[in-house]
């Protein structure tokens, strides 16, 4: 199947989605090539957003209506391994064969969240118990946050900066999302779980976003969310079949040992796989945290090194939600203007 | 815990470990303290497995401990191991088996030095050099003598005369298993089943019949640590680590202790004496101590030696209980006495008897 459009936007998830949606409005012709068979990506599996812990659904109705357009075409189960590029028009190939030819290209193949079996001091995928906080917005959506026998957690730990800041792992950037997610995850059990107790263990909180720092002091003040300022160094199983942890309270100078019935890991951001194959198929460049590098990180950061070729959210460094947008709206911006220009050359 | 999760670890961390024709590096320490461990092994590969392995007479201490205590320097010490590379290449071999996880530590520090750091391993060469008029390679394979029975373990289960099998319950018995921290911790890649969950020991307990117990201080130091203990106002610190850890797998009910190290084996087994006639405190069932083997001790067992010429009798913690255990016959006459019927000088102060 060949296929020509205005743009090819890789990548149906946030940034995909808003950049699809808002390139259709301007009259343009677009494929919207999702791997999944369902557009939406990592917010799909979110239940709670923050700073206002609005429903993550409600911004997926408003991707889903963005999208619903004449201009789009989504094609799910559509993983796009190769682009090339020649006298302004690019050829995309797909893994099960299609091929699509587009004036301009919009690659949003988003993160992965990190594997945290990799991190095989904190047992995940062992310890039945310690969960990821992936899972644990799962179990939010569910209704319920219940350890594997089905008993309710008394105590539940958080450990901040699993896949993040970690020379072991090979990423030295911070993923900028986990500090504020664990914040809010610790409230949201408290809401769940009455009289539980939580604890973060933190290197630094990052709370750089808009009204983080207040939902912090609200974790603190309202919820009795204990914040210890020190790295997990290992999980085990203690005989009673509780988690054991040990840390350093760097604040207090002294190790520390802590019984708990969960463990949650505040996973990372990683390049995705998707975004993985696209590269090693492509000439797009790539950064030393191997996201892709974008042409220039203050003035262009929507332009790739191939002309026409444009990047939107979180394949280019980790982003929150409204970031990624915003960041989509921005390749939308740069394909206009690159599409106008192109056209009035042609002519 | 789940299991297909730690065997996919596990089958991540898969080192390739020759099957013949090994360079042999003794340990100091065994030597010592229980050099029947490393007269079966020896045994084991050439007369069961009926391998080839050698040792070179020129061979001499790695200096570990001296290193670790900051009294050899690094030269110093990367030039002896150079030398004992010298020794194999010029035995004709490419393999080493290194007998001790403080060694094993130190080769693999000094090769991954050599990879990162070129311009060390030409200075090295030039010292070996200069001081002996000798010339190495670096060994094809790398392996501590524990790997090598881990990679033959179902050989060793086909010619079992005992499993580790409570004879009475029919229960697996429980192990501890302790690799040791130089085993794996500086270089997962080095270590079958890497640093969390290691698969040397544990592996060749399961293929015996026995039960691995996965405790909350599984991963801490033994006590030892060299200059926790060699540092002699440091000792307490050596022994609070060590309580730290039989505390720790008490509740599980400990048969008994398979250790990598012989650093390790003598430091679990001799401070339950010490912490018994401090503090009368012990660790195993019913008032006794746990029996704490090393992996050629264990095997030993399992492939039915006499346990008094394995050499289990000069461990602190006698082996009885376990013995007993595992249906394992043994005479009560014949213990202290040497090869040739003359009787030895018993120590005074055995536990478990
Ligand atoms: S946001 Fe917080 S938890 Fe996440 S990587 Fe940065 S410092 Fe670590």
């Amino acid at each position: 199947m060949n296929s020509m459009v205005d743009v090819l936007v890789i990548g149906g998830g946030v940034a995909g989605m808003e950049a699809a949606g808002q390139l259709a409005r301007s009259g343009y012709s677009v494929i919207l090539a999702e791997k999944e068979p369902l557009t939406g990506g990592h917010l799909k599996n979110w239940y709670h957003l923050f700073p206002d812990r609005r429903d993550g659904n409600e911004v997926g109705e408003y991707l889903d209506n963005l999208v619903k357009n004449k201009n789009i075409e989504i094609r799910n189960n559509t993983c796009i391994t190769g682009i090339t590029g020649r006298k302004g028009k690019f050829t995309a190939t797909a893994s099960d064969g299609q091929v699509v030819e587009a004036e301009a290209v919009i690659v949003a193949t988003g993160f992965d969240l990190f594997d945290s079996r990799r991190k095989e001091e904190y047992g995940y995928g062992i310890y039945p118990n310690v969960i990821t906080s992936a899972d644990l917005e799962k179990m939010f959506r569910n209704g319920s946050v219940k350890l594997a026998d089905g008993g309710v957690p008394a105590r539940i730990g958080f450990i901040h900066c699993v896949g993040s800041r970690d020379e072991k792992v090979g990423n030295l950037y911070c993923s900028k999302l986990c500090c504020i997610t664990a914040v809010k995850q610790a409230m949201e059990v408290h809401e769940k779980i009455s009289g539980v107790k939580t604890f973060c263990f933190y290197m630094d909180m990052r709370m750089g976003g808009a009204y983080y720092e207040e939902i912090y002091r609200e974790a603190q003040e309202k919820y009795g969310v204990s914040f210890i300022r020190g790295k997990v160094s290992e999980v085990s199983q203690g005989y009673n079949g509780r988690l054991v942890i040990k840390a350093e309270d760097t604040l207090a100078g002294r190790p520390l040992r802590m019984e708990l019935d969960m463990v949650v890991l505040m996973a990372g951001m990683e390049m995705s796989d998707a975004g993985e194959i696209l590269a090693g198929k492509s000439s797009l460049r790539r950064g030393e945290n191997r996201f892709f590098s974008t042409a220039d990180n203050h003035t262009a950061s929507n332009r790739s090194n191939m002309k026409g070729v444009f990047y939107a959210g979180t394949c280019t460094a980790p982003m929150n939600i409204t970031e990624s947008i915003s960041h989509a709206r921005a390749a939308v911006t740069e394909v206009v203007s690159y599409l106008r220009e192109k056209k009035q050359r042609d002519e | 815990m789940n299991e297909p999760d730690k065997k996919r670890i596990w089958s991540e961390y898969q080192k390739e470990i020759a099957d013949d024709h090994y360079f042999y590096v003794r340990s100091c320490i065994r030597q010592s303290f229980f050099p029947g461990s490393e007269q079966f092994f020896l045994h084991l590969i050439r007369d069961i497995l009926g391998k080839d392995i050698y040792e070179n007479p020129s061979h001499t201490t790695c200096t570990g401990i001296g290193y670790h205590t900051d009294i050899v320097p690094f030269q110093t010490i990367m030039t002896v191991v150079a030398r004992h590379f010298a020794l194999m290449k010029e035995s004709g071999y490419k393999n080493i088996a290194i007998s001790c996880v403080t060694s094993f530590g130190i080769y693999t520090e000094i090769i991954e030095t050599w990879k990162h750091f070129p311009e060390e391993l030409e200075k090295t060469r030039e010292y070996l050099l200069k001081a002996t008029g000798r010339e190495f390679d670096i060994p094809e394979n790398m392996a501590h003598t524990s790997d090598i029975v881990y990679k033959f373990r179902n050989e060793i289960a086909s010619k079992a005369k005992f499993r580790l099998v409570n004879k009475k319950t029919g229960e697996p018995l429980k192990v501890v298993e302790h690799i040791g921290c130089h085993y794996s911790k500086m270089f997962p890649k080095y270590g079958v089943g890497g640093a969390e969950f290691p698969k040397v020991l544990s592996g060749m307990i399961e293929a015996w019949g026995g039960e691995v117990i996965d405790y909350p201080e599984r991963r801490h130091c033994c006590g030892f640590g060299f200059r926790q203990y060699i540092v002699q106002a440091n000792r307490g610190y050596s022994l609070s680590n060590s309580v730290k850890k039989f505390e720790s797998m008490k509740p599980f009910k400990p048969d008994f202790i398979i250790t990598n190290c012989p650093g390790c084996n003598m430091f679990m087994d001799k401070w339950q004496y010490t912490i018994r006639e401090m503090e009368g405190r012990t660790y195993g069932e019913n008032g006794l101590s746990i029996p704490v083997l090393t992996y050629e001790e264990v095997a030993g067992l399992v492939l039915g030696m006499n346990p008094w010429e394995l050499g289990l009798q000069y461990h602190m913690v006698q082996p009885e209980p376990l013995l007993d255990k595992m249906g394992v016959e043994y005479s009560k006459s014949d213990k202290f006495i040497t090869k040739d019927g003359k009787p030895l000088p018993a120590p005074e102060k055995l536990i478990n008897v």
